[in-house]
């Protein structure tokens, strides 16, 4: 059967914030877009965000995008890139009213001007006081987005392809991006799409873990298909681990809870954090809280028959602030936890959550790769933006907050040198008949039959071990053993068969292309894990428990030939401002 | 427990057929995870789900005869024998699995976009915090279409009625005060079908899981278009 074609101006993989912000800059522009996503786009995991996004808008106390641009810093545990981390923090103020104008509801103060509230890691002055920085609609925020990006892209005639896997990238001997290889999910058809310019924006991979807040369809796809294609992951020790997951479920209870006042209680009910950070006290860093939550079960402080909690307490806010600021954890409290936050504390636990770490990209969202000496070089026309893409913006451990704004931010960057790079380039390539083949033999495996583990035993034994290793604290020894066993893993990886060979709407079959996915980036996370020899943001070392600037102070890359491990400078230089240089982190 | 779903696998089956299954119920568990573990036992069982948590609307089924989000339908709160079938009146993909295309292209009749012609301001476009509620119970709606397709009126005339997700958008859109085409968005509802076919039997506001109320909307849509013509 001849393989079916279709030729874009420009491929977006992803249809969550930075997928839908790209495609919608494009449309606009009146290029052809094409938006791949494996589920209808309102699925995208973008919905599920809560909390807000971070803009120095000072619509509630006093702010500007330098004290953002700091507090960003250092919370990147001085890892982020300056450049980067200035571009987004001014970048946001803009951003934020685009959406506005689009459509967003965002929840609103009495003067008319958008709702912002307080997170973790927010100061005013370069350190000081607590800031309120987070643009909010109610604590749907992500869901008012996402929802709000579909529509206009409705409206700009953006071409949607739903319910399509992206299999592999294509691309020539050069290196250069051609489009990619889908999978029609309904009718099990492969089709090759191809673009001038190809942008992933395939969001996070948080099902590598057991217990996460993140979405079935987490499973770094797109961070796979860039290490197949010889390039990098950066950064990818650094896995976030939201403090306040239900306890034993792992669904997300908003930051925002804490900027609203609500404070974590242990078994004595004492208000622990304030001995863990006596400034910030709940609305430290997220790294930070997270640390606490754990070093108190463990010293046998933990709520609940097992002690393996903590309690999240809210009550005191009132049911009015309850209904009106936090409905949706309300809700989830109640089905999720059996608990209504109006009269009783929700039990919470870190649950894996965001991965700072990622394709390696500059500012304008183009995918850049080491040549000699320590240069970069860009892939031309490949870009990368959203969680799977690392700008570096968030260093060793992100602000909450700082998520939509970043997928917002460089998904609308990425689409505006887009534009400038079709305008530049404004053919096709030839097509690369054998990248092609290769691309197909990658399903085309799936069709052998026989006997052998099955996609979901082998799944599930992964995600346990990368719990057990590469959690929130972790050793030399532990993790040794961790790689090793996943080794172990991915040496049974080629045995496991499909039991399903129909063709619509198999989604065994996308389980299992997603699994191989998270083989990749899971042992990518382990790898540089285990290379990275000092504590630092969520890269929490009890063997090394000190950050080491002298010699850590550098960015890992992953590369999935042979597991090997090589390092970039950060950027310290900012575009316009002085440098912050790193201090030590106290909240 | 036991559990007897949908089983249609267009490749291989004439006709749908109802399947059992056992499963192992464990305190808390919801029906997602009972789908799950009954794709454990036999992976060419087709469902969709992501989130879990009742946010992406991707798993609305039928579960003893009502639309549901299996990912915060606690498995307790359901009365043995438990019956799951797709959501009613759309065509079958597979299993669980419906083609919710016509759903989706109700949606986009809508126009559901903010339009505003007046020149953008360079901050925000201020709106107060009343005029702000007034969009709530309407922008949270997660498209998982249990509402339409419990909706007889959309069984009957999915191409011309639009159903209450749609007309719960359009409502959204008019109520915002942000919105300048109330009076081109009330006209396109001007049809003896598209609004005028809900008779109020209120199955959408039964299922929604998410505590919307469309057919309230629905009558703010009615009562608008009455006070435009007078």
């Amino acid at each position: 059967m001849t393989l079916l074609r279709r030729r874009f101006d420009t491929l977006i993989l992803g249809a969550g914030g930075a997928g839908l912000n790209a495609a919608l800059q494009l449309a606009n522009a009146e290029l052809q877009v094409a938006v791949v996503s494996k589920v209808f786009p309102t699925r995208s995991h973008t919905v599920a965000a809560q909390g807000g996004v971070n803009a120095a808008l000072a619509n509630v106390l006093p702010d500007n995008w330098h004290w953002h641009m700091f507090d960003t810093v250092k919370g990147s545990d001085y890892l982020g890139d300056q450049d980067a981390i200035e571009f987004m923090c001014r970048e946001a103020i803009p951003t934020v009213y685009e959406l506005e104008h689009n459509g967003v509801p965002f929840s609103r103060l009495d003067n008319g001007k958008i709702y912002q509230r307080a997170f973790g890691g927010q100061s005013q002055n370069f350190g000081g006081e607590q800031a309120a920085r987070t643009c909010a609609a109610a604590d749907r925020t992500g869901h008012a987005i996402l929802h709000t990006l579909y529509q206009q892209n409705i409206r700009a005639r953006t071409h949607f392809f739903d319910e399509y896997f992206a299999i592999d990238l294509v691309h020539d001997a050069e290196g250069v991006v051609l489009g990619a290889l889908v999978l029609d999910i309904a009718s099990g058809v492969p089709l090759l799409i191809e673009a001038k310019t190809t942008l992933i924006a395939t969001g996070g991979c948080g099902q590598v873990f057991r217990t996460t807040s993140n979405a079935r369809i987490n499973s770094g796809d797109g961070m796979a298909m860039a290490l197949r294609a010889g390039i990098p992951l950066q950064d990818m020790e650094f896995f976030q681990f939201h403090p306040t997951g239900i306890a034993g479920k792992g669904m997300l209870i908003t930051e925002g809870v804490r900027g609203e006042g609500g404070y974590l209680i242990n078994s004595d009910g004492e208000r622990f954090m304030e001995r863990y950070a006596p400034n910030a006290k709940d609305l430290a860093s997220r790294d930070v809280v997270s640390r606490a939550i754990l070093t108190e079960v463990w010293e046998g402080r933990g709520c609940g028959p097992q002690r393996d909690h903590v309690l999240l307490k809210v009550d005191h806010l009132g049911e009015a602030i309850i209904a009106k600021r936090l409905p949706g954890i309300r809700e989830s409290a109640k089905i999720f936890a059996g608990v209504d936050p109006v009269s009783e504390p929700i039990p919470v636990f870190p649950t894996a959550h965001y991965v700072m770490g990622g394709i390696p990209t500059d500012r304008y969202g183009q995918v850049v790769v080491p040549v000699k000496n320590g240069a970069e070089d860009v892939i031309p026309g490949l870009y990368a933006a959203g969680e799977c893409a690392c700008a570096s913006v968030h260093g060793a451990n992100r602000l909450g907050g700082n998520s939509l704004l970043d997928i917002l931010v460089f998904g609308r960057a990425a689409g505006q040198h887009i534009i400038q790079y079709i305008a530049e380039t404004p053919f096709h390539r030839t097509m690369d008949e054998s990248s092609v083949d290769q691309a197909m033999a990658r399903l085309d495996r799936w069709q052998r039959t026989g006997d052998g583990p099955t996609v979901r035993e082998l799944r599930e034994a992964f995600r346990k071990v990368m719990e057990d290793h590469a959690g929130v604290f972790r050793t030399e020894e532990g993790m040794q053993a961790g790689y090793q066993q996943l080794c172990a893993l991915r040496d049974q990886l080629p045995d496991v068969r499909l039991r399903d060979q129909s063709q619509q709407f198999n989604t065994a079959r996308i389980e299992a292309l997603e699994l191989e996915n998270m083989f990749d980036v899971g042992i990518a996370i382990a790898v540089s894990a285990l290379h990275r020899r000092e504590s630092r943001g969520a890269h929490s070392r009890p063997d090394y428990p000190e950050r080491d600037d002298m010699q850590w102070m550098k960015h890992t890359l992953y590369f999935r030939e042979g597991d090997t491990i090589d390092y970039k400078a950060v950027r310290t230089k900012p575009l316009t401002v002085q440098s912050f240089p790193p201090k030590a982190r106290v909240y | 427990m036991q559990f007897r779903v949908y089983r249609f696998n267009p490749e291989q089956d004439e006709a749908p057929r109802m399947e059992s299954f056992e499963v192992a119920v464990e305190r808390g568990m919801m029906l997602r995870e009972a789908l799950l573990s009954i794709q454990q036992q036999d992976e060419s069982f087709a469902f969709r789900h992501s989130c879990g948590e009742g946010v992406c609307g991707s798993d609305g089924v039928n579960v003893n005869g009502r639309n549901r989000l299996a990912c915060i339908t606690p498995v307790a709160e359901l009365s043995a024998p438990i019956e799951v079938r797709p959501l009613p009146g759309r065509p079958v993909v597979r299993d669980l699995v419906v083609d919710m295309s016509q759903f989706y292209r109700q949606y986009r009749s809508v126009d559901p976009w903010l339009q505003r012609n007046d020149p953008l301001p360079e901050q925000e476009i201020l709106q107060s915090p009343a005029q702000r509620d007034q969009l709530d119970g309407l922008y949270e709606c997660i498209m998982c279409g249990c509402c339409s397709t419990a909706c007889p009126s959309f069984w009957w005339n999915p191409e011309k009625f639009l159903g209450p997700q749609a007309l719960l958008t359009a409502a959204r859109f008019l109520a915002d005060s942000r919105d300048e085409a109330s009076g081109a968005r009330l006209r396109a509802l001007d049809d003896p079908f598209k609004l005028f076919r809900c008779h109020t039997i209120m199955n959408c506001v039964e299922v929604c899981p998410k505590g919307l109320n469309p057919t309230k909307a629905i009558g703010h849509l009615k009562a608008k278009m009455l006070k435009e013509s007078i």
